[in-house]
């Protein structure tokens, strides 16, 4: 019914967050955590929750679900299913948020681990000791 | 049907990324990240869906082969559009300076 706009909002407040962590980087000149800045980082959050949800969004159109007129939730017109729809945002949409952001933070704990093993390699080689 | 292909698409583009990788000129871990994220919404909401109301994982029917295509479609436009915003060819300023 509308349970990507729990996704939608969540995009909201990333994207808001990744300018502000951006602004901050370019400010202190980039500072880096291991390869990957963390606005770079919170870059690929963003586009898995956005990417997402244009593509429910698609769905949700597809099924009458959603209509470019107001109220746009074909839901909202009937009282009687208003009750459903925000149960379904709740499970269903919020269920979507976490996994997208559980897997996003898979991402990045790889990530270090491949940047922290790659680090000793770095300080060990000959190149690095002299010059 | 759309989330099949979807999560083909996701792996398509995933592996193209990983080919040219490092370099990502065409912005095609922007296309993957959508096609992943799309992905993963729509595994909980099937999961969901049939852990609750049960009946079929996937709806195989016409209407949802050609939701299939249009979800690809419009993943393909909005990275089209992207990439033609940032232009990272230079072509379309060259083709527009004449």
């Amino acid at each position: 019914m509308a349970c990507f706009l729990v996704p939608m909002g969540e995009a909201i407040v990333t994207t808001v967050v990744q300018k502000v962590v951006e602004n901050r980087e370019r400010k202190i000149g980039g500072e880096r955590v291991n390869n990957a800045t963390l606005s770079r980082r919170l870059s690929w959050l963003n586009k898995m929750l956005w990417g997402g949800t244009a593509l429910l969004a698609l769905e949700h159109v597809w099924h009458g679900e959603v209509v470019p007129w107001p109220p746009f939730l074909t839901a909202m017109k009937n009282p009687a299913e208003i009750g459903p729809m925000l149960h379904e945002m709740a499970t269903i949409g919020v269920a979507m948020a976490i996994a997208v952001t559980v897997v996003w933070g898979v991402m990045v704990l790889i990530s270090e681990r491949k940047a922290g093993a790659a680090m000793p390699k770095v300080k060990e080689s000959p190149a690095s000791r002299g010059v | 049907m759309w989330l099949i292909t979807t999560a083909l698409a996701a792996i398509i583009t995933t592996a193209i990324w990983y080919a040219k990788a490092p370099e990502d000129k065409y912005k095609l871990g922007l296309l993957s990240l959508f096609f992943w994220g799309a992905t993963l919404m729509w595994l909980v909401d099937h999961v969901m869906a049939y852990v609750t109301e049960g009946g079929e994982f996937f709806e195989i029917n016409l209407d949802a082969a050609l939701l299939g295509v249009a979800v690809i479609v419009l993943a393909l436009f909005v990275w089209e559009i992207v990439l033609l915003v940032s232009d990272p060819k230079g072509a379309l300023r060259k083709a527009l300076r004449g």
